[in-house]
């Protein structure tokens, strides 16, 4: 994959570490504004994190109502790669591409802090490099980061391996300790801690490597830490 | 004809209300005892150019299920009110 759109919500705000994460390994990454109504031109779609449309109502809720999201739901139907970041993960749910909904944290607490996910799944484009049990320390930046659904779609994303990272220490109150989830097909990916802010050793942690490298289709050189 | 109407969004029973069990926790140490199962909401108030009132509560219930709940954890009750 060599051309990456990501898209900019007003309101979004972690664009510039997506495309200079995705620039890094190699990809072009373009901003995209959400009045796009065409996503053909792009092998893959990064949703980034933020507060699209101010996160007014509910997180991402405004958000499923811009125009892009009508040629991303074409991109996601074609097979394309879609990954949703923290808001973009939020976005993702509203729109009712992936199952579930992300309520505010556990006591209410804004989290901005380094996180240890355990890979549950490789079935995804994010963690299709990865190993399964592989840990990976990856920050979070998020006050609704509370995954939760109902019984049957907790069994479902068992039953389909759709569950494909989760925390090790459970810092928000997420059911069944859930970072991030895919879609039954594994093409579109959410989750709430930042793999763009995990690129160099230097600034904590180059885990998001392994992941964003496997959103590329890569194989990461550095799989395994 | 223009309806006054007023939806009430709330957590649906059995997901967690982080913001109402927040509250519920600080009520002690504000000397309010014995209050219990708090829950958090959203109230929102418009007005419907309807025909009838049943054609402004349709409005309203299909505008509360697209946009003012979320159908996964919120359930939303809509009724008119005094304009």
């Amino acid at each position: 994959m060599t051309s990456v759109a990501v898209i900019v919500f007003p309101g979004s705000n972690c664009e510039y570490d997506a495309v200079t994460a995705l620039e890094s390994l190699g990809a072009r990454a373009s901003l995209v504004f959400h009045t796009a109504e065409d996503l053909s031109a792009y092998d893959g779609v990064v949703l980034p994190g933020g507060f699209a449309h101010g996160d007014y109502l509910r997180p991402g809720a405004l958000a499923r109502f811009s125009p892009v999201m009508g040629a991303l739901e074409r991109f996601v139907a074609e097979g394309g790669p879609v990954l949703g970041i923290c808001n973009g993960f939020q976005v993702l749910t509203e729109a009712g591409m992936l199952p579930g909904a992300l309520q505010k944290n556990r006591g209410l607490t804004f989290l901005c802090q380094p996180e240890t996910l355990i890979v549950a799944s490789t079935r995804s484009v994010l963690t299709r490099a990865a190993l399964v049990g592989q840990e990976l320390v990856i920050p979070i930046n998020h006050f609704s980061g509370n995954y939760t659904c109902d019984e049957s779609t907790h069994r479902e994303l068992v039953e389909y391996d759709q569950i494909v990272l989760r925390y090790r220490d459970n810092p928000n109150g997420s059911l069944d300790d859930i970072a991030g989830i895919s879609n039954r097909a594994g093409n579109v990916v959410g989750l709430m801690p930042h793999p763009e802010r995990a690129m160099s050793t230097l600034l904590g942690s180059a885990d998001g490597l392994v992941l964003l490298n496997g959103f590329l289709g890569r194989q990461s050189a550095l799989s395994g830490r | 004809m223009n309806y006054a109407v007023r939806v009430d969004v709330t957590l649906r029973s059995g997901i967690s209300d982080p913001a109402g069990a927040t509250i519920e926790r600080a009520l002690p140490a504000l000397g309010f005892g014995g209050v219990h199962r708090v829950r958090a909401g959203k109230l929102f108030f418009f007005e419907v150019d309807a025909p009838t009132p049943d054609a402004a509560l349709d409005v309203a219930r299909g505008l509360a299920e697209r946009l003012l709940s979320n159908p996964v954890i919120e359930d939303a009750t809509c009724a008119l009110v005094e304009g």
